[in-house]
């Protein structure tokens, strides 16, 4: 507990909360000492509105006895558990441990549930329809956020249903951008490009990879300047799985498509991150996970819900 | 205000207060407790109680055995958060049809104390009739009143520990029953049964059942009147209700007195002085399950059983005398001593009308909600992360989660359906969407229009979802955003 930036106050709180209790007990042994004059009418004396009259009406002795046990029962519960300041309590309860606690017997429930589907191949849990909707429930808690509830993603978040993959789409692949994360860098290329119009004239080119519009003039242009850019992304334009880079000739426009988009990337470059998931979610999840990732863009053995 | 005192005093509500126990100048601010040795009686209210307590008891203990279909006519799942109800199966988005009948159950609670009283407390109250049953038992094996309390004087014996055991284990044994009744609404109670027998129980359904058990047990056998003196809410509030008209349990002191023991047809005491009905027997007094004197007028602690009215009859009869001495009645009817007829007119005051058309409006409001319900549930979500996307062919999408709760008892087919911009298409990857009986499932449905078909910003559509095969249809609004 740091929550006290003084000894004092830790020592003022338990204080305050000692004295409440123990004056409940004063106030309770007093009272219960007590004797009143009885009325003969047994009123209390006090009349409202004309003719409201308290009347005497005792509680009972066991209620009283109810009470005396609250106060006791609020000692014992001080001293086991946290409330006099700083004080951890003698059974060294928190939330935290509380938390942690409810964690470990949950995966503890879940590892029987898994342990199928972590002995099998990727392939045939993307085919069980049992683990994929597992797969389903993981991928909308965690994956959704990014890469969309149809993990068609967006605008920077890769679509994950397109058959087209920066790191590799086996199964493995998967299971390793998934459980460490990756990190794509695009640097700035413009001065190794050249000028503002060679870097223009290597954006067309690489539009014509793709067979999307483009200048063709400039297109030819662009090719010799392309040597920049073929370090990472090939000569051929296909780019490199082990390294991350895209490949330009699919038609498929991550960081947005066109001739603006990609002068863009070539000026500015881009770090785009994925996080890893080691650590928040179990070995078994994301086996799961990795399964239902690849059914996506492919058939598994057996046929899908 | 000096003047109008003897008038006003006429109508006013006059509680006679009970005067304080004799002999005693100082009394302790808490009080020792008396137990109550209710005495048996029969008569009309005392049948009444009983047909209650068979009422709601074979209601209570009988309905989870019933079935619908395959399955519990009434069963609250709280694991899978199912409630199935009759044909119905409800969701914790039901939730309004609870509070629909607490509202009903607080209004019929207004509207039965407006008209006569503590009903609910004197005939229908769990604590009520419990009490009744478990005092039932330790009559049949204790004795009556006298017997009862001559048995907890003696000293201890082979006799009274024998008796007094074989109560508690009678008492015990309904208790759990009652228990294991209440666990059977949540968890279905044949298997419950069979897991009972097997001593494979769940460690909760085992709590619950001795926890509800114990409750019952020492509310009905040993806390009894206190429960109600000193613990129910619904009894303090319930004085809020009454007015001048409200039919209570009274002994009509003008009738009544002096009373003094006399012999049938006297109407002189000794000494000259005209003599009451009241011949001040005391068996009002010993039938009482709360122990008060209704002579002393209304009390806070009388759940207006009726008993003491049962009681004195059966002596108004044997005395020749006319019944009623007590009875039910009205205030207002015992201070102008008014005919019956004109205190049934009193009954339908404004107040009770009140009561009743509200409570009928809601009743009917809730029955006919519950009847026409679609059961079909849909949250539509629209996706945070990106706002909308350009696709293949130029086309913008938006992306949304459709949760889909089938509250049905088989597997339905949904066809999904939006309208509201033109050139809107919808996809989805199973199409029609299969959703098991009684469950629910999160589906990712895309919207396309063509882009520039609609000027940036927010635009409004509705998604249209309908069962296929039947006439379950439901409309979710949502919007679809164009950026900029």
């Amino acid at each position: 507990m740091s929550d006290f930036n003084s000894e004092f106050w830790s020592y003022f709180v338990g204080g305050v909360t000692l004295v409440g209790v123990f004056a409940c007990m004063l106030l309770l042994w007093l009272t219960a000492r007590k004797k009143i004059p009885a009325t003969a009418d047994n009123t209390t004396g006090h009349v409202w509105d004309e003719d409201l009259r308290e009347m005497n009406n005792p509680l009972p002795r066991w209620w009283m006895w109810l009470f005396i046990l609250t106060t006791v029962f609020g000692l014992g519960y001080l001293l086991a558990y946290p409330g006099l300041g700083s004080f951890a309590g003698k059974l060294g309860w928190s939330t935290r441990s509380e938390y942690e606690q409810e964690v470990a017997q949950a995966n503890k429930e879940l590892e029987p549930l898994y342990a199928r589907f972590t002995a099998m191949k990727p392939e045939d849990v993307a085919g069980d329809p049992k683990a994929m909707s597992i797969g389903e429930r993981l991928f909308m808690n965690n994956c959704a956020q990014c890469h969309g509830s149809d993990a068609r993603g967006s605008k920077g978040f890769p679509n994950l249903t397109d058959g087209d993959w920066l790191h590799g789409g086996t199964p493995d692949a998967i299971h390793e951008t998934i459980a460490k994360g990756r990190i794509g860098v695009m640097p700035p290329m413009a001065a190794a490009v050249g000028t503002p119009d060679d870097v223009k004239n290597v954006a067309n080119y690489v539009l014509s990879l793709s067979g999307s519009p483009h200048d063709s003039l400039r297109a030819s242009l662009g090719k010799s300047k392309f040597g920049a850019c073929a370090a990472c992304h090939g000569n051929d334009g296909k780019g490199n799985q082990a390294l991350g880079s895209a490949n330009l000739t699919d038609d498929i426009w991550l960081h947005g498509w066109g001739e603006d988009a990609i002068i863009a990337m070539i000026n500015n470059g881009k770090t785009n991150q994925m996080p890893a998931q080691e650590g928040k979610l179990t070995d078994a999840q994301i086996q799961v996970l990795t399964a239902y990732v690849w059914g996506l863009s492919n058939k598994p053995a057996a046929a899908r819900r | 205000m000096a003047d109008d005192k003897p008038a006003a005093a006429a109508g006013r509500r006059i509680i006679p207060i009970a005067p304080a126990p004799a002999g005693k100048d100082m009394v302790s601010l808490y009080e020792a407790h008396r137990k109550v040795y209710p005495r048996a009686i029969r008569g009309v209210f005392a049948r009444w109680r009983w047909i209650m307590v068979f009422l709601t008891q074979l209601f209570f203990y009988g309905l989870p055995w019933l079935q619908w279909g395959e399955r519990q006519i009434v069963l609250f799942d709280l694991g899978a958060r199912r409630f199935y109800i009759f044909g119905w199966v409800l969701y914790p988005q039901d939730f309004i049809y609870l509070t629909g009948l607490l509202v009903v159950s607080a209004l019929s609670l207004f509207l039965f104390t407006a008209v006569a009283g503590r009903l609910w407390c004197g005939f229908t109250c769990p604590q009520t009739v419990y009490t009744e049953i478990f005092l039932w038992v330790e009559k049949k094996i204790e004795g009556e009143r006298v017997a009862r309390m001559r048995l907890d004087k003696e000293p201890l014996s082979a006799e009274k520990l024998v008796k007094k055991w074989f109560k508690h284990i009678v008492w015990l044994g309904i208790a759990l029953w009652t228990g294991f009744t209440f666990v059977g609404y949540f968890s279905p109670i044949r298997e419950l049964g069979l897991a009972f027998l097997q001593t494979r129980m769940g460690s909760w359904e085992v709590f619950w059942v001795f926890f509800y058990g114990f409750a019952t047990y020492g509310n009905a056998g040993f806390m009894r009147e206190q429960v109600c003196k000193y613990m129910c809410p619904y009894a303090r509030f319930q004085s809020a209700m009454f007015d001048h008209d409200t039919l209570i349990v009274s002994y009509d002191p003008g009738r009544g007195e002096p009373r003094a023991p006399h012999a049938r047809g006297e109407t002189q005491g000794p000494d000259g002085a005209a003599l009451g009905d009241c011949i001040d027997c005391s068996l009002c007094v010993q039938v009482c399950p709360v122990g008060i004197d209704i002579r002393n007028g209304l009390q806070y602690e009388c759940i207006g059983c009726g008993l003491c009215v049962d009681a004195c009859n059966t002596v108004m009869d044997r005395m020749h005398s006319p019944r009623g001495l007590i009875r039910y009645t009205t205030q207002n009817a015992l201070a102008q001593r008014g005919a019956a007829t004109a205190l049934l007119r009193r009954v339908l005051r404004p107040r009770v009308l009140v009561y009743a058309t509200i409570l009928a409006a809601v009743s009917i409001g809730l029955l006919a909600s519950l009847v026409t319900r679609t059961p079909l549930k849909v949250d539509v979500v629209r996706d945070r992360a990106a706002l909308s996307r350009i696709v293949a062919g130029g086309r913008l999408e938006n992306v949304y989660r459709l949760q889909i709760m089938n509250a049905t008892e088989a597997t339905q087919r949904y066809r999904v359906a939006a309208r509201g911009l033109d050139g809107l298409t919808v996809s989805l990857d199973d199409d029609p969407v299969e959703v098991a009986p009684a469950q629910a499932r999160w589906v990712a449905v895309r919207l396309q229009i063509p882009y520039g078909s609609a000027p940036p910003g927010s635009h409004p559509v509705h998604f249209d979802i309908g069962a296929e095969g039947t006439a379950t249809q439901v409309s979710e609004p949502s919007v679809f955003l164009v950026p900029r």
